[in-house]
């Protein structure tokens, strides 16, 4: 108890001025969660679809009292938010996505353990937190499912470590391998029907988005930043053009740019669609960024590094890549996942090129008639959904600063 | 040893390798661009449409609902410059609000008071971690076009207006004194600069610091001050917004677009400006606080000699590519409909079908905001970096 006084009396009441501060804080609190909770929780309709949401406001106009939150809105349109309009046939290859990816990463923590294992027992927990929510009984088995593909492979990781050799070669191919297979399994092709580029949509869009643009991103970032430190005129001030240009201006206008002038500059017969030239934009904007987080990275090697592999007799370039790369990537993996949470946040931007992701999902929701004036509930579960992510990542970002040491060496 | 160098051969030789390397690099990417060139030939030859800047100077046809007066028979290129305006007039006003709101928000987050540090904290995290366009789209659906209509505006103290068709303020007008006023204001600025130079000769002289600056504004506001006094009438008046039957007159009137974009970008980059000062505070060791403290320097002096401008040196990088990003994201505007430069100039290429010259004109104009940005701010840089003996 005196503890608590103790502590009450450093942090809120230490001077006159603070005691006046807290107290005006905590009456603006009051004021603003009094309003919110009375219009996101009390009067809120949580089910019943659009009609219900209708009753309700007709109920409160009657009555002349401000009417709550239509909640309603986020369950009864789950598969626009998560998928977009992709076909509901077809809905069962983003859940093999999905599994297939659970699965890699439960592998890969029992292969590297560390910080992918609390990534697999968070992801895991969230799997079993959504399965607590009012879902049909099909998408919870649907979502058991991850549980399962994140934990088994756990299990079998001392079969995979004693009977494979190379097992982390085998892995990290098979990351690199998966950005295509899933791209495969959701745009179609071969055995599989077509799913038009123009169906996918929502958060599947936004992440797809994102892991392409980082993904693709990332060797032409690392080039343009070895340009850029090149001793070679030309191909320097070629490097420091590009980057400047592109950092120069709005990433709207690349995408705008990409998906309006892209046709323009290739013949007619060359046809590439709407996510692809979205693609490329976020990939060429991307790698500029890139290239000077890596820059940064280059410049923090010391010059012995490189004198001592040119003393060992190493050439220009395998002194790059075995001793001068591998250091400079290290040291800006953080500074690398920062980029990839602005990119994810700027995946929103696509409206410029017509395509519907998680956010233009939300919009087109929102010219439907029936949902009309649900704005902040549907921009808010929008807003929510984007901030768990980047604020998982940012989290990530942060162990793993101090997981490689970056700053201490 | 000359006949060990003529030895090497062609291809092992670094300076034939370097120029070598170059003279591929070159070639890479001319045929790169020339395959583009071409395909741009053959594709604008069968819409039609031929390369050039003349169509600026036509007739536009569609209107622009604020910003400098423009008529429908205006031309493109007066059309763009509008949006242009509409740009600068958002980046300015942004940088300068968001800059206020970030180092309060900066400084809150180091307060002594727990509520206050955590509400700032939830603040700059939830911002940050949310896409921009949410937020301006919500600031503008859910906030500015859910307020009541202008017959049932909401009134704050000032008067402001707050109401469907955005912000009234009061807006200052110069009466028929102001331009006697201005010219007190210029006789008192001269004052000023002698002073300034006088007390700087006086305390070089004396061998001792101290505020030459602050010696001169104090003379500049003075005679400000007695111009106001002794003037019969005051020389800047206050234009009220007034609630008419229909509508709001006069005052300074924001439009909802305008008023959500600056509030989107304000409250946005104020929370990544807040981290950046918070950086810049922590940065300053505590040592140096109280070495300044022992040597006898009063706290305010400890802050303006000791802890800013070191703090300064941190912050002024990374804000200036905040005030970047922030002329960047003033390009979101085409998503809440403000009439900003990028989205006039989408609109005339969607009328006018010239999507080249518009996104060169485009990319022009923000490089060269942003180049002098960074200019100004390089050079601001220079003056608050460290110099080293």
């Amino acid at each position: 108890m005196r503890l608590i006084f103790r502590w009450l009396r450093e942090n809120l009441f230490s001077t006159w001025y603070n005691t006046l501060l807290t107290v005006l804080v905590i009456w603006f609190l009051w004021v603003a969660f009094s309003g919110l909770f009375q219009w996101a929780v009390r009067d809120a309709v949580w089910s019943g679809g659009a009609a219900a949401c209708q009753q309700a406001r007709q109920l409160a106009q009657a009555e002349g009292r401000s009417w709550g939150a239509c909640w309603t809105v986020i369950p009864e349109n789950l598969k626009l938010f998560l998928a977009g309009t992709y076909p509901a046939g077809e809905l069962w290859r983003i859940w093999v996505c999905v599994y297939i990816s659970a699965a890699m990463l439960g592998l890969s923590a029992g292969v590297w353990r560390g910080l992918v294992r609390d990534v697999v027992v968070a992801l895991g927990a969230a799997a079993l937190v959504l399965l607590v929510l009012p879902f049909s009984w099909t998408e919870r088995l649907w979502m058991f499912g991850i549980v399962l593909a994140l934990v088994v492979p756990l299990g079998l990781r001392w079969v995979a470590r004693s009977r494979i050799p190379r097992v982390r070669w085998i892995l990290g191919g098979g990351w690199l391998a998966l950005p295509i297979l899933v791209v495969w399994l959701i745009g179609g092709g071969g055995p599989l029907p077509k799913v038009e580029s123009t169906q996918w949509g929502g958060l599947m869009l936004t992440v797809l988005l994102a892991v392409i643009g980082i993904v693709a991103s990332f060797p032409l970032g690392v080039l343009l930043a070895l340009g850029r430190q090149s001793t070679l005129p030309i191909v320097r001030w070629f490097s420091i053009l590009y980057i400047e240009i592109v950092r120069g201006v709005p990433l709207i206008t690349v995408i705008f740019m990409a998906s309006l002038m892209l046709p323009l500059f290739l013949p007619g017969h060359l046809r590439i669609d709407q996510a692809l030239r979205a693609m490329i934009a976020f990939t060429l904007f991307t790698a500029a960024y890139i290239a000077e987080n890596v820059r940064g990275g280059l410049q923090s090697i010391s010059r012995g590094q490189i004198e001592a592999a040119q003393a060992l007799g190493l050439s220009h370039w395998l002194t790059t890549l075995f001793i001068v790369l591998p250091q400079a990537l290290r040291a800006v993996i953080p500074a690398n996942v920062g980029q990839f949470i602005s990119l994810f946040k700027d995946t929103s931007l696509v409206f410029v090129a017509a395509l519907l992701d998680l956010f233009n999902i939300g919009r087109s929701i929102l010219a439907n008639p029936q949902w009309l004036g649900t704005d902040r509930e549907v921009l808010l579960f929008v807003a929510f959904v984007y901030w768990v992510f980047t604020y998982a990542m940012a989290h990530l970002s942060r162990r793993l600063e101090t997981i490689l040491g970056v700053g201490e060496r | 040893m000359s006949t060990v160098f003529a030895r090497i051969p062609l291809w092992r030789d670094v300076r034939v390798l370097r120029i070598g390397a170059q003279v591929l690099f070159v070639l890479f990417i001319v045929l790169i661009a020339n395959w583009f060139y071409t395909n741009l030939q053959i594709n604008l030859e069968r819409t039609g449409i031929r390369f050039g800047f003349d169509f600026l100077w036509t007739t536009a046809g569609f209107g622009i609902s604020e910003g400098l007066p423009f008529e429908p028979t205006d031309s493109y290129g007066y059309a763009f410059w509008v949006g242009i305006v509409n740009t600068l007039r958002v980046i300015g006003l942004g940088i300068l609000l968001a800059t206020l709101l970030g180092l309060i928000a900066g400084i809150a987050r180091l307060s002594s008071n727990w509520l206050v540090r955590q509400i700032a904290s939830v603040y700059i995290e939830t911002i940050r971690n949310t896409p921009l366009v949410v937020q301006l789209f919500f600031w503008y659906t859910a906030i500015f076009l859910k307020l009541p209509r202008v017959d049932e505006s909401i009134v704050l103290p000032g008067p402001i207006y707050l109401s469907q068709r955005g912000l009234a303020l009061p807006k200052p007008y110069a009466t028929e004194t102001f331009s006697l006023w201005g010219y007190g204001l210029l006789v008192s600025l001269l004052v000023a600069l002698a002073v300034y130079v006088g007390r700087r000769i006086y305390l070089e002289r004396a061998q001792r610091p101290g505020f030459a600056g602050l010696w001169a504004f104090g003379v500049f506001v003075l005679g400000a001050f007695v111009g106001w006094l002794v003037l019969p009438g005051a020389p800047i008046a206050w234009e009220m917004p007034t609630l008419g039957r229909f509508n709001l007159e006069g005052g300074w009137q924001l439009s909802p677009e305008f008023a959500a974009l600056l509030a989107g970008l304000v409250v946005y980059t104020g929370a990544f400006i807040a981290e950046i000062v918070r950086g810049g505070i922590l940065a300053v060791p505590k040592g140096q606080t109280e070495a300044a403290r022992a040597l006898g320097l009063r706290p305010l002096q400890v802050l303006r000699l000791v802890v800013i401008p070191q703090a300064l040196r941190v912050i002024v990088p990374p804000l200036t590519s905040q005030y970047l990003n922030l002329a960047k994201n003033s390009s979101l505007a085409v998503a809440i409909g403000y009439p900003d430069l990028f989205n006039v100039a989408n609109t005339i290429i969607n009328q006018s079908g010239r999507a080249i010259e518009m996104v060169l004109l485009i990319m022009i104009s923000y490089l060269t905001m942003s180049l002098l940005t960074s200019a100004f701010m390089n050079w601001y840089n220079r003056r608050v970096r460290l110099i080293e003996r």
